[in-house]
């Protein structure tokens, strides 16, 4: 079952827990592979147990049953000294920052250090480089609380690294942090993985930052695995309806199709198309009249892509709309009026 | 009123008083702060859940402290026989004291513990840190502003029950205020007395407090 390309191996995980006597299940039938060097996304919804799985990844939470098999090594076997020597390969960073509030920034990123039996001079050496790396060597002797979210997720990932490891788990990194700071952030992580080549696993409930730095994701839904895959399959041809909430963002911005008048299609383009007027083109050559709904365009992987909904009169024109889009390679489905 | 000789027996008292807070403050962080970590640790949400020894500690602990100090002097008292060799005199009053401060100081020390925000503690483990490094690294120094806190508080309640030790014989002001100011009907020493432990009260609380300040580096200045 080991495969080399994979740096965590996920098999048919199972987690619940047990409140107030009664068995809640947080994760079911959870089978993942993580390639080495990749930035694997997981989204979810709230409450759908993506924070449980990546505790479930380092062990913090201990699975039901099933393993988790990192870098060769199964976890669930490792006697406890070794379990906590295997942590320190996989760094990981929170939502809250979660830093040790009575340390400062450099001592923060020595922390690790001093508990894996590093010298105070080395670490305090390492340290350094590290806060020069996230670019925060002029702030090391600030203390968490005169340093801004950003910074102090900056200071947050100089310390997850700092007993480089193999992977870093980023739970719910980026969601307490504004949009450009966010972006900040993700490139950050973006340079890491690109220089020293660390694994990133990124924890989100927003498709945003998915589409920002994943090349691969998966979707949790209801404590299973919904689907996983290249970004850019899952945006364009989602298979579930899980998916669909969370890429087309339908839970934050619902669009309300009223029943009765016309159909309703989506379309999905990438960047080729935007830029030529396709639907422009479409009215003109099919004499049919669309009112576009929705519209919306976002970057994955360096691409525009966009989606859009449109409003067709009757059966008949959606169905020319339809073979007319797919005629030209663009994927197009219908919307369910409740959608 | 106050003759130099009485000068002398206040001042003597005040320094027994002193050097009684001094000690009983330490023995029973010696003996507090330990149980005070191990009800945290051993709590079903702590580093390391052990439910039955968490509750009897903690009740033990419960016991000790509902009972009033004055009672509990008294109804210990064949066990301070045992222990100390006599049941009246200032070594009796310690070991009165710390039987009944230390439980006390492990609930502040628990208290303060759990301030810590439990994310600290994952991020901690995260990193492969074991119980007792989370304790000795994580744990005790962020709590550190609240523990010095929890001395203070610690240190005055304890200048309260070791007046009261005078009951015993247990030297300090204490003693005096029911020796001179009680048995003898001497108001003046008795409202001197008064006026002694309540300075003394103000000077830990406003120095301790400064030094809690300082320590805490989540005040932004």
């Amino acid at each position: 079952m080991t495969n080399d390309n994979n740096i965590i191996q996920i098999n048919d995980l199972h987690k619940s827990f047990s409140i107030k006597g009664r068995e809640v299940v947080a994760l079911e039938d959870i089978n993942l592979n993580i390639h080495k060097g990749e930035i694997f996304g997981i989204i979810g919804l709230s409450g759908a147990g993506k924070s449980t799985l990546v505790r479930c990844i380092n062990f913090l939470e201990k699975p039901t049953s099933g393993s988790v098999i990192f870098d060769g090594r199964d976890l669930g076997t490792l006697p406890a000294a070794e379990l906590r020597k295997a942590r320190q390969q996989m760094g990981m960073i929170f939502q809250q920052f979660n830093l040790l509030m009575q340390r400062t920034a450099l001592e923060n990123v020595c922390f690790p250090l001093e508990l894996a039996g590093v010298s105070k001079a080395d670490a305090k050496k390492r340290a350094l480089e590290l806060l020069e790396i996230v670019g925060l060597a002029e702030r090391a002797g600030a203390y968490p609380v005169q340093l801004s979210g950003g910074q102090k997720q900056r200071v947050a990932i100089a310390r997850a690294l700092a007993t480089e490891p193999k992977v870093l788990l980023c739970d719910e990194a980026t969601s307490a942090l504004d949009p450009q700071t966010t972006a900040s952030i993700l490139e950050l992580l973006r340079k890491l993985n690109r220089e020293m080549g660390i694994t990133v696993i990124i924890i989100t409930h927003e498709m945003r930052v998915i589409e920002d730095v994943c090349k691969r994701v998966a979707i949790i839904a209801d404590h299973r695995i919904a689907e996983v895959g290249p970004v850019l399959d899952i945006f364009t041809h989602p298979k579930t309806d899980a998916t669909r909430q969370l890429v087309y963002r339908e839970d934050e911005d619902p669009v309300v199709y009223h029943a009765g008048e016309g159909r309703f299609l989506r379309i999905v383009y990438n960047g080729s198309f935007a830029l030529e007027p396709v639907i422009a083109k479409m009215i003109l050559d099919l004499h049919i009249p669309v009112n576009i709904i929705h519209a919306n365009l976002r970057s994955i992987e360096g691409d525009t892509y966009g989606d859009m909904v449109v409003q067709v009169p009757d059966l008949m024109g959606s169905e020319r709309v339809y073979q007319y889009l797919r005629d030209r390679g663009i994927a197009v489905e219908e919307v369910s009026q409740d959608a | 009123m106050l003759e130099p000789q009485m000068i002398q027996t206040l001042a003597q008292g005040t320094l027994e008083s002193i050097y009684m807070i001094l000690a009983i403050t330490v023995i029973s962080y010696v003996i507090g702060l330990p149980l005070g970590v191990f009800l945290v640790a051993s709590d079903k949400n702590g580093i390391h859940p052990m439910p039955g020894a968490n509750w009897f500690i903690g009740g033990i602990v419960n016991i000790l402290r509902s009972v009033p100090f004055l009672i509990l002097m008294i109804t210990i008292q064949p066990l301070t026989r045992m222990i100390v060799g006599t049941t009246i005199g200032p070594k009796a009053a310690i070991f009165a004291l710390v039987v009944s401060a230390a439980p006390f100081v492990a609930r502040m020390v628990e208290q303060s513990l759990l301030e810590i925000d439990h994310g600290v503690v994952e991020a901690a483990q995260s990193m492969g840190a074991s119980n007792l490094q989370i304790i000795t690294k994580v744990l005790l120094p962020e709590s550190k502003p609240s523990l010095l806190n929890g001395v203070l508080v610690s240190a005055t309640t304890i200048l309260g029950y070791s007046a009261m030790a005078g009951v015993v014989g247990g030297g300090g002001l204490g003693d005096i205020a029911i020796r001179y100011g009680y048995n003898r009907y001497d108001t003046g020493t008795m409202l001197v007395t008064v006026v002694l432990l309540v300075i003394m009260v103000q000077l830990i609380q406003s120095i301790g407090a400064r030094i809690a300040k300082r320590s805490d580096k989540r005040i932004n200045d």
